[in-house]
């Protein structure tokens, strides 16, 4: 009666999965410590637990959540809701222009691996070799983050502010993370130039937009890719090769 | 206290839709630039470009005037970097990185140091 689990298909999906969990397996980890945080916050502002996975969910971007509960307890005009997800998640609207949607089969698992977007899929995908952004892959390592995320929001609002909370330094795995991932990402095609042009936007942004700064850096990196583009006429064959 | 879920679920769901847009925007625009070179040099240059402008980002959220937890975050990524080039397991490095950061902004080293 087990016999599926050794049929090749579902061997094929726990190979996908297997290979999720090794790449994403410490992000989904950190994810469900750092998702505990705001189901604290849900509940410490008398709010049921029940709503923590309710908007863990259904909007499933980080720090606008954190705000949000602020807000709704604060019964915030619907404009202002509006306006700060605007402002603190413009900087996802740069992600697609080059994150590998092509390799998703399906339109219903297309529309979740855009909607679960998020800066962690998007570093931990785009920066896979080519012949690992398979549409499994890609779909189990965005499922187990959105999942770890999700199921630390119900653990924070149940346990509440008792044990993971009082930890500090915990949102260090997200630092970590973009760190090894730029070290990877460096070594699989070092490009100084863009290296450069990174850290030059993010400085910039970072004096001159101070907390908001990650959507002018990005802006400011784009418009650096188009300009290196358009200066470069005809890009040599080969340039661009996957590693 | 007394809670309007009318205006929750709407809130909810304007949060969700207006980041959904901005997720699914780009892809329409790429549709446009599709198989033409520019596309691939964003796919060669963005995926390095952006993971660096976020590490800056949370280098820039250390608070430095919060010694101790800006000590165990300088160390935590020492930590990283020196067992990711060690080892080159992003696990692995996750891991101890992480580990090192929270040991130190905690205290939980104060008796053995």
């Amino acid at each position: 009666m087990f016999r599926f689990l050794f049929s090749p298909a579902t061997q094929s999906a726990r190979r996908s999965l297997r290979l999720a969990a090794h790449r994403a397996g410490a992000v989904w980890l950190g994810l469900l410590a750092l998702g505990m945080g705001l189901g604290v916050l849900v509940t410490s502002n008398g709010l049921p637990w029940w709503l923590a996975p309710l908007l863990s969910g259904a909007v499933y971007a980080g720090s606008v959540e954190f705000l949000l509960v602020g807000m709704v307890v604060a019964s915030a005009p619907l404009s202002a809701i509006a306006l700060t997800t605007l402002l603190v998640n413009a900087r996802h609207v740069f992600y697609g222009l080059s994150f590998p949607l092509q390799q998703v089969r399906g339109w219903g698992r297309k529309l979740y691996s855009i909607y679960a977007l998020t800066d962690e899929a998007y570093v931990l995908i785009a920066n896979l070799p080519q012949q690992a952004q398979t549409s499994r892959q890609m779909l189990w390592i965005q499922v187990g983050l959105h999942l770890s995320w999700m199921s630390g929001s119900v653990l924070g609002a149940w346990v509440g502010a008792t044990w993971l909370n009082g930890v500090a330094g915990l949102d260090f795995v997200l630092t970590a993370l973009f760190i090894v991932l730029a070290i990877d990402a460096y070594r699989a095609r070092p490009d100084k130039t863009i290296t450069l042009a990174a850290i030059g936007a993010g400085g910039a942004a970072a004096v001159l937009a101070g907390d908001a700064m990650l959507l002018l850096a990005m802006a400011a990196f784009v418009a650096f890719c188009l300009a290196r583009h358009a200066l470069a006429a005809t890009p040599k064959k080969g340039q661009h090769h996957d590693h | 206290m007394t809670i309007d879920w009318h205006y929750v679920a709407l809130a909810i769901g304007c949060a969700a839709a207006i980041t959904f847009a901005l997720r699914a925007l780009p892809f329409a625009i790429r549709e446009t630039i599709k198989d033409s070179p520019l596309l691939a040099s964003l796919n060669a240059w963005m995926p390095l470009g952006v993971t660096v402008i976020l590490v800056v980002y949370c280098l820039r959220m250390i608070d430095l005037h919060d010694t101790p937890l800006a000590t165990a975050k300088l160390a935590g990524i020492a930590a990283t970097v020196a067992v990711h080039l060690w080892r080159g397991n992003l696990f692995l490095s996750l891991f101890v990185g992480t580990g090192v950061c929270v040991a130190l902004a905690n205290g939980w080293l104060a008796g053995v140091l």
